[in-house]
């Protein structure tokens, strides 16, 4: 589904701030997988989501998305394929707009935004139904701007969004990092939820050990812009959470 | 009262500067400036081709069409070239006095005995009553256009882009092109409150347009602050609080000077009255802790 190869990507060349974010990735995600990325700060995990979304472009390397190469694609030409979370919930969602703008928006992620009015009563239903999925009871406040939910809510909307239109990546940067840890574990089963049931290629990175250990069907450790440890799914399966503690050490 | 009715026509004409400032600066998060610059473009554009005998509704896709090219540069020159939004709108202004200048060929055009969009139809026997039908429609007309584009689809991307960037491109929206059409709608609207402008009061001048960005400003101002206030979130609201900001502030202005200030000291108590208007919020916010 993803495919990286030899990917570099250094910030500020030739400056004496230079630095090599990336250094020489290759890293191949099967459909339906859920990798799970952990690495301590500065170790380049954002920088490698970012180029695979696309806000940033390598230095060098290609990378590819369903068979089709994108390497120099902007990342809003890539939502065709990915759908993000971003680390701060504020990021994913437009504040002043409402809940149900905001879903019209995600559910034309992949379609041009034309000179219609999209939203319409059996939208409206359909944005309901969804919402109801989550328990949350915010089915009935989707006149309401995104700003007066809590972080909680936003983020659990905007992974909600994400399907919302036809998706096939979906990319999670710490997700929870901003959640109290009950928001959080909704935010995550969430995710779990909806990878399984759609299908979806998840990328999750995370810095907190327990959400890598129970999510995801593989994980990958990175230190200096490079992959360091790579478990596949009974790799995975046989480790225990202190195996993952232990290599922070 | 002939005096405060002429307030409320100017106001009208007002307006959709007012709603090209809203799209800009509450919409796209954008200060421009090229706001002087593109309503005395449309001024001048209308003069001269007025002079020149075209009808009026012929003069207006061409100013609105010059207005938006105005307003594309400065988005281009914002968006490709990374400059400062503030910046790239005062180089376009700037370089718009030249181009103004050189289209009117000196620095005043008077419109005597040319006929514009007030005499091209009779309503009301009282010039006045006239004008403000035809400018009411005219309003109407533009507010209605703007509200439903809003309410598209491209409509919530364009609100988007200005209120979380990072997510409207997440969701495929290219938003440097979002920028350039925004700030081409925005001096659009302006350029269209210069030709309604020039014709209302029978003139194009090269300096009509110095200032002119306050007057925007103090309308979006004036509704920002009773969209706050009474926490209004529908779009259509909001329009008419625009408009009606536009003639609030032109009233002000209007009573300012009947009750006897130097007209002098008119620029010094716009600021002061936008000044007031701005603070107001935060003062009364101060008083309720």
């Amino acid at each position: 589904m993803i495919d990286l190869k030899s990917i570099h990507k250094t910030f500020n060349k030739g400056k004496a701030n230079q630095v090599d974010a990336i250094r020489g990735v290759d890293l191949a995600i099967t459909e339906k997988e859920f990798l799970v990325i952990v690495g301590s700060n500065g170790s380049g995990k954002t920088t490698l989501l970012n180029l695979i979304a696309g806000s940033i472009l390598p230095g060098s390397g290609t990378v590819h998305i369903d068979g089709n190469d994108v390497t120099k694609l902007p990342d809003y030409q890539r939502s065709e394929w990915i759908a993000r979370v971003f680390q701060n919930p504020l990021s994913g969602t437009a504040p002043d707009l409402s809940i149900l703008d905001n879903f019209r928006l995600a559910a034309i992620r992949t379609k041009s935004k034309g000179l219609s009015i999209g939203i319409n009563e059996s939208f409206k239903k359909s944005v309901k139904e969804k919402i109801t999925m989550l328990g949350m009871g915010l089915e009935n406040k989707i006149e309401q701007p995104m700003g007066t939910l809590s972080g909680g809510q936003r983020q659990a909307l905007t992974l909600l969004m994400s399907i919302m239109d036809s998706c096939k990546v979906l990319l999670l940067d710490e997700p929870t990092a901003a959640l109290d840890p009950r928001s959080a574990e909704i935010v995550m089963r969430a995710a779990d939820k909806l990878t399984t049931e759609f299908g979806l290629t998840t990328i999750l990175i995370t810095h907190n050990l327990k959400e890598a250990f129970t999510y995801g069907n593989r994980i990958i450790q990175m230190a200096e812009g490079k992959i360091i440890k790579d478990l596949n799914k009974q790799e995975k399966a046989s480790l225990k959470q202190n195996d993952i503690f232990d290599w922070f050490a | 009262m002939d005096f405060y009715l002429t307030a409320l026509l100017q106001g009208f004409c007002f307006s959709a500067i007012a709603l090209g400032i809203y799209i800009s600066m509450k919409i796209f998060n954008i200060p421009d400036i090229t706001t002087d610059g593109s309503y005395t473009l449309g001024g001048t554009v209308t003069a001269v081709l007025l002079t020149h005998h075209l009808p009026a509704f012929a003069i207006l896709p061409i100013v609105i069409a010059t207005g938006a090219l105005a307003g594309s540069i400065t988005g281009i020159i914002h968006t490709k070239l990374k400059i400062n939004p503030l910046l790239a709108g005062i180089l376009v202004m700037t370089a718009l006095y030249s181009v103004n200048l050189t289209l009117m060929g000196r620095s005043n055009i008077p419109l005597l005995n040319v006929s514009s969009i007030f005499s091209l139809i009779n309503i009301s026997g009282d010039p006045n009553h006239n004008t403000f039908w035809i400018l009411l429609f005219f309003v109407a007309i533009v507010t209605l256009i703007i509200g439903y584009l809003l309410k598209t689809d491209f409509g919530i991307a364009m609100r988007a882009t200005g209120n979380s960037e990072s997510m409207i491109r997440a969701l495929g929206v290219n938003t440097d092109r979002m920028k350039i059409i925004g700030l081409a709608l925005a001096n659009a609207l302006t350029a269209t409150s210069g030709y309604l402008m020039t014709q209302f009061q029978g003139f194009a001048d090269i300096n009509m347009g110095i200032g002119i960005v306050i007057v925007g400003l103090g309308s979006v101002i004036i509704a920002e602050s009773l969209i706050n206030w009474f926490k209004i979130t529908s779009v259509w609201l909001s329009l008419v609080l625009v408009l009606s900001g536009a003639v609030i502030f032109q009233m002000v202005l209007a009573i300012t000077l009947n009750i006897g200030v130097d007209a002098n000291l008119l620029k010094l108590v716009t600021a002061a009255f936008v000044l007031l208007i701005v603070s107001l919020p935060r003062l009364s916010f101060k008083s309720s802790l």
